[in-house]
């Protein structure tokens, strides 16, 4: 397996990254570094060597890495990026999933090839979790509006919890609106008469 | 607008991609049946890599980025066009207060003469080298860009060698104010609003508009694939038009106070609205004690020609890219260089001859120094510099 290959992960994700980690490591790469800090990118890049770099495409450093396409003094070896121009497909794919890499030296093809469909699944793999988080939380979010909504009713209209539910229920579908829209539309009423 | 015509365009939050901004927000892009989605983009790789490949239809592109995409330099080649120019000049050369009062010691002259200062940075330099100190570190904005270019015209022509005796890196916009408070660079040269941003936190000297280098340089352009400009040349008209009546609406004094407004949120450029009216207005605050510097060619934002792009321009970058060594000569990459500014496709869209600027330079760029530029005649433009990689 690739052990002896070099790997860097830039990303200030400390989730994501952990998760790129943990795939690039069961797939026998014992030689991955994180690299959160990105202040003085390019010393610590070449302090380190690496044979691939992998980059979140939400990380302004990324011009930063494409100044080691240029020549200079201070690179030991040109940098090419993975991609090259029969390759769009891979470069789509891991456009869209948020991820970049770039390799140093002459590394085959489809050596670097396995990395990148690695990184390609974990950065999906990764915002399915997003989702689903963000989605939990609009969850709670509308439970809490509906709840003080139904608090309101009852108060006003001297309702029990299940009249109140049910008139909020009973208006959404009349308005053809969700009930948690019906519900801070009467929040925001009852702010109005306060 | 349910019906019109999609499209997604990457944007970097930077005072001159005012004109695409305000054509979205003032609602000219869906008058002309175009619904648009804004793309807030953190780095120009990214909104190159997007463009090339089609996720972006359009992109707020850095002018030498879309030349570079043309020619298949440090990437690859997808031909780039440009039927409008987003913005001409509008960066500027920004020191630490240490290294402004060094220049000020060294100088034997004005501080506002690029000549003057550029000696007075080869002194320091000298000195630094004789004391055994670290060189001086600039901060620009890609390995492709007008910052980079414009800087190293500068030093360039007081003897210093931005390869050798200085270090040019590159650091993304939203990061120079920091990295200048904290001593990593020295200097920087970016595009507005950040050049305010750090002369506002007292921590920077706006030492010279770039507008005092080069009379007039091409800076971001609103930029396509070729292949998409040819398979959408209707799209591509309504795009442009939106764009020239945004451009006008900026370009009137009265609107300026608005504009900066729509600007300011923090899904746009997310700075205070005035630091984006003092730039539209060229009127810059250039040193932490509040002196203002004047220059009404300081950003052009459509007035002067400005939107109408100019294959000359496109020609003088290229041919920087040959002097510091990115590109070899050749005829076929002028000529591929040059293609990507459009105005052909300007003038098809907006039906009107635009006015040319009395005060635009005979030879499209004026440079403080060497001789009027050939945009036919490269080896002519490196002949004149002894300081040179090609």
């Amino acid at each position: 397996m690739d052990a002896s290959l070099k790997i860097i992960i830039v990303d200030e994700n400390p989730i994501r990254a952990a998760i790129l980690q943990d795939g690039l490591q069961e797939a026998g790469h014992r030689n991955v570094t994180w690299i959160k800090d990105t202040t003085g990118l390019l010393a610590h890049v070449y302090a380190i060597d690496p044979d691939v770099i992998l980059i979140d495409l939400e990380n302004p450093s990324r011009d930063v890495l494409e100044q080691m396409f240029q020549m200079s003094r201070a690179v030991k070896r040109p940098i090419a990026m993975f991609v090259d121009q029969s390759d769009s497909a891979s470069i789509q794919a891991s456009v869209d999933a948020g991820v970049s890499a770039y390799i140093v030296g002459n590394l085959q093809k489809d050596r670097i090839k396995t990395i990148l469909d690695l990184c390609i699944s974990r950065f999906n793999a990764f915002s399915r979790l997003q989702d689903e988080l963000d989605r939990t939380k609009s969850a709670l979010e509308e439970r809490k509006v509906i709840d003080r909504a139904r608090g309101i009713l009852m108060k006003l209209r001297n309702l029990t919890e299940e009249e109140a539910y049910a008139l909020l229920r009973k208006t959404a579908m009349n308005e053809k609106k969700k009930i948690a829209e019906v519900a801070q539309s009467v929040i925001m009423t009852a702010e109005m008469f306060k | 607008m349910t019906d019109g015509v999609k499209l997604r365009i990457g944007f970097i939050p930077l005072a001159d991609a005012t004109a695409l901004l305000v054509a979205v927000d003032k609602g000219f892009t869906a008058a002309e049946g175009l619904d648009i989605e804004l793309v807030r983009e953190v780095s120009w790789s990214n909104v190159r890599d997007k463009l090339n490949i089609g996720l972006f239809d359009a992109a707020h592109l850095i002018a030498p980025i879309a030349i570079a995409s043309s020619l298949g330099l440090g990437h690859i080649k997808v031909p780039i066009v440009a039927p409008f120019g987003l913005g001409v000049n509008g960066n500027a050369i920004t020191v630490s207060p240490a290294l402004q009062a060094q220049l000020a010691d060294a100088a034997d002259g004005n501080l506002r003469d690029p000549m003057v200062t550029a000696r007075a940075l080869a002194r320091v330099v000298a000195a630094r080298k004789a004391k055994g100190a670290e060189p001086l570190t600039f901060g620009m904005t890609f390995p492709f860009s007008t910052h980079n270019y414009h800087l190293r015209f500068w030093m360039a022509a007081g003897g210093v060698d931005p390869d050798e005796d200085v270090r040019l890196v590159v650091l993304p916009p939203p990061y120079m104010v920091d990295s200048l408070a904290s001593g990593h660079v020295d200097a920087f040269c970016v595009g507005a609003p950040w050049n305010s941003v750090a002369v506002d936190l007292g921590i920077g000297h706006i030492l010279h508009f770039v507008s005092e280098i080069l009379a007039r340089a091409t800076e971001k352009l609103l930029a396509v694939r070729q292949r998409w400009a040819e398979e959408n040349p209707d799209v591509l008209s309504r795009l442009v038009r939106a764009h020239q009546r945004a451009a006008d609406f900026v370009e009137d004094v009265n609107n300026r106070d608005e504009v900066a407004s729509l600007l300011a949120p923090a899904n746009r450029i997310g700075v205070a609205p005035e630091v984006i009216r003092r730039t539209l207005d060229g009127r810059l605050k250039v040193s932490p004690d509040g002196t203002f510097r004047n220059d009404d060619h300081y950003l052009l934002v459509g007035r002067g020609g400005a939107a109408r792009p100019d294959p000359a321009q496109a020609a003088w970058l290229y041919a920087q890219m040959v002097r510091w060594g990115q590109a070899p000569l050749s005829r076929e990459m002028l000529a591929a260089a040059k293609a990507v500014c459009r105005p052909d496709l300007y003038d098809a869209a907006s039906g009107v001859a635009t006015a040319p600027d009395p005060s635009a330079p005979a030879d499209h760029i004026g440079a403080f120094t060497g001789p009027a530029f050939d945009p036919d005649d490269i080896e002519a433009h490196l002949a004149a510099w002894t300081i040179r990689r090609s």
